[in-house]
């Protein structure tokens, strides 16, 4: 049984902590303690039936706003799958928090309120899941019950969405007419809806594909920490340690180090200090190379003859996530890349893109929160990277505010 | 264009053979939480692993083990004693970390009390619960620790659930969780200024059952109060509490002998057994994976008080 990650994506009013409290529910994830507090809470808000949403809202400063702050975690499973449900708010000033939602996601459900359609909002959450390259996306229109469980009514809005995808880079996409409050299409088939033949949410959510969307091909492992016993029987040991970025490593194949092009071969792969054949992506693991080369924390491991690029010139899609300072060219930060970290200048704004409109600004002269623009950044020392959209793992980078040490931005490298 | 119900589906599902052969989740989780520690050990120059003997630590214990293989872990296990731990997780405590060669230090909240005259609880749900952030403090800038790895998750409560795995700690060691550094891809960002610390969650996303169920995996030996024995009790308010002299009783508290297991081990003061006949690991999953109450709920007395007693602890400087 393997573990997907979903982010929902929508604003309290779509439904979305109603909708993830749904899923909790109709799959008997919900204790019986946490269901009598949430009852209380209900009561003593006067909310009338019982809220589902108050199961997501963890900070008491969500809870007394109704509304989510940040990005919550919550855990379920079915006989099937174990999912992490990663809850985003959806309002515009906390779109840095939905981009690091979707940093993490394998797929994407965006709510929509059937009476209102494609918004502003599903315009905008659709750009971030594009843009964060989320494979999967399922569009759940909601609350399907207050426009009459209308067949017409759900196909003029999944027209108009995908109309609007046409524009974006979504791989897979599926639209789902549901109504969470009910429980219609979300875990078990609605009888309101007899006309939808297609699947239901969870069903989507159990079944759907997400290992073919891993990188597969390109051989990359980034040094995190070297490994030396420096013991009697372990005088020699040196083991890079590390996760399997993308595609496959095995013993015996001819590898290169980045950023320095010296050339080996693979000695042995190791598991928690077992010999393991060979490694891939997503496996930590430990590397021993048949040379002795100085490979320190940053470097990168990669097959010799497939190689990312190497540059000090970067050009990537960044959001912006600093509330204090604004980004200029000129301005320097850290980039951490990896396990790489290095200096790095902005050189240039080329467009910012209106997230809600999908238009190109040119002639931007500084960034704000939540804004999101292509910009050119040089570092001090050559990174490793491939495009983001091609592997996420190695594509991604954080830029790190020098004197505050706070991440303010996200950069997917094109 | 037209277009019909049939035109909405376009996602590629999974055949029954990669259903099959889908990778392990606790193989998933197992090696995210590796990647952490080895970005612990990366990128901090004092961290620390933060042990109390109970199944949560034990879990960071072998994964600490397993990420730096053939090497020992990196960092030292520390401590904080409350004085009013389970003897059965001391002794493990004490002896995990010599079987397995690794630094043990231990501060005690009994010594923080008398150096800064604190004012203990009183009465009948006296805890030292809250004083042990006081000694983590102290021992944090003792041997000015830069990382402190905890095995906290986010299933267990709702203010956890909104916490980073790299959770920023200021000067005082308190969390703000309107400021928390976004967490974007597994990019963790463990840059501070000299005072400040990092609190690293490397089982974050586990839930109480993968904890058990890796337990059970790895053939991992746990202290044997997580096993049903016979025990004397205090019987209150519907909970069950081990009797012992730290606990100050009154009238209304009955003394019961039970067979029980404890399905967290914390202070004696704030931990509530369970009532089981479950005396193996498989026992205690079945046990627990038809369980209608929650972990904390069932065991905690500490986070009942409020809505928000864990957001308030934590942003005073708690684990």
């Amino acid at each position: 049984m393997d573990l997907l990650r979903f982010i929902t994506a929508g604003s309290v009013d779509d439904g979305k902590s109603t909708l993830i409290g749904r899923l909790l529910y109709d799959t008997k994830n919900i204790l019986a303690d946490q269901m009598e507090a949430i009852e209380r809470a209900s009561k003593s808000r006067n909310v009338g039936e019982i809220d589902l949403a108050l199961l997501t809202d963890g900070l008491r400063s969500e809870r007394e706003q109704g509304i989510t702050i940040d990005v919550a975690y919550k855990y379920f499973q079915t006989p099937n799958r174990k999912f992490i449900s990663i809850d985003a708010p959806g309002h515009i000033q906390y779109t840095r928090n939905m981009v690091t939602g979707a940093s993490n996601a394998d797929l994407a459900i965006i709510l929509v309120d059937a009476r209102h359609g494609v918004v502003e909002q599903t315009r905008r959450h659709s750009l971030i899941a594009s843009m964060l390259g989320i494979p999967h996306v399922i569009v759940a229109i909601n609350k399907m019950d207050l426009i009459g469980n209308s067949e017409d009514g759900f196909l003029a809005i999944a027209k108009d969405y995908k109309e609007l995808a046409e524009k974006l880079n979504i791989k897979h996409l599926t639209l789902i007419p549901v109504s969470a409050l009910n429980g219609d299409n979300i875990v078990d088939r609605s009888e309101n809806m007899p006309w939808y033949t297609g699947e239901t949410l969870l069903s989507v959510l159990e079944n759907v594909n997400v290992l073919k969307d891993q990188n597969q091909d390109d051989a990359r492992f980034a040094v995190q920490y070297v490994i030396r016993p420096q013991t009697d029987e372990l005088h020699d040991y040196r083991g890079y340690a590390g996760r399997i970025q993308s595609g496959t490593f095995k013993k015996g194949d001819a590898v290169k180090i980045l950023p320095s092009e010296q050339e080996s071969k693979i000695a042995k792969i190791e598991f928690g200090g077992n010999e393991i054949e060979s490694a891939s992506v997503l496996e930590s693991v430990t590397i021993l190379l048949e040379d002795d080369i100085d490979i320190s924390r940053g470097d990168s491991i990669v097959a010799l003859t497939n190689s990312p690029v190497v540059s000090q010139d970067i050009e990537a899609i960044v959001c912006w996530m600093d509330d204090k300072k604004t980004l200029k060219p000129g301005n320097k930060y850290v980039l951490q890349h990896g396990t790489s970290r290095s200096r790095c200048s902005v050189r240039d704004i080329e467009y910012q893109i209106d997230i809600n409109s999908y238009e190109k600004l040119e002639d931007v002269e500084s960034l704000k929160l939540n804004d999101v623009a292509r910009i050119v950044i040089r570092t001090a020392q050559p990174i490793a990277f491939d495009s983001y959209q091609k592997n996420r793992a190695n594509g991604a980078a954080i830029l790190i505010d020098e004197t505050s040490n706070v991440t303010v931005g996200a950069c997917m490298i094109e | 264009m037209s277009i019909s119900v049939k035109d909405v589906s376009d996602i590629s599902y999974r055949e029954a053979d990669e259903i099959r052969n889908s990778p392990d989740y606790l193989d998933q989780l197992e090696a995210e939480a590796i990647y952490i520690m080895r970005e612990v050990a990366g990128q901090f120059e004092r961290p620390a692993l933060l042990f109390s003997g109970g199944k949560d630590s034990i879990t960071l214990v072998r994964l600490a083990q397993k990420a730096f293989a053939p090497g020992k872990i990196p960092f030292p296990l520390v401590h904080v004693d409350t004085g009013h731990n389970f003897i059965e997780a001391i002794e493990y405590r004490d002896q995990l970390a010599e079987e397995i060669g690794a630094k043990l230090v231990v501060r005690y909240v009994e010594d923080t009390i008398k150096a800064k005259g604190l004012k203990e609880q009183t009465g009948k749900n006296a805890s030292r619960n809250w004083l042990q952030t006081f000694t983590l403090l102290d021992t944090i800038e003792e041997f000015e620790f830069d990382a402190c790895i905890g095995g906290a998750r986010r299933d267990e409560e709702k203010a956890r659930a909104k916490e980073r795995i790299f959770s920023f700690r200021d000067e005082f060691g308190q969390w703000d969780p309107k400021r928390q550094r976004p967490e974007l891809w597994n990019l963790f960002n463990g840059r501070i200024s000299k005072g400040e610390n990092v609190r690293v969650f490397p089982i974050s996303n586990w839930t109480e059952l993968d904890v058990w169920a890796y337990l059970k995996r790895e053939n991992i030996t746990l202290p044997s109060i997580y096993f049903a024995h016979q025990r004397e009790l205090i019987l209150r308010d519907g909970k069950l509490l081990n009797n012992t002299p730290v606990i100050e009783k009154d009238e209304n508290d009955q003394i019961v002998t039970r067979q029980v297991r404890f399905r967290t081990v914390g202070d004696m003061t704030c931990t509530a057994a369970v009532e089981s006949s479950a005396s193996t690991l498989d026992e205690v999953i079945a046990e627990i994976s038809i369980s209608r109450i929650s972990e904390r709920g069932e065991t905690r007395i500490d986070d009942q008080q409020t809505e928000a007693a864990m957001e308030d602890r934590k942003k005073g400087g708690y684990f």
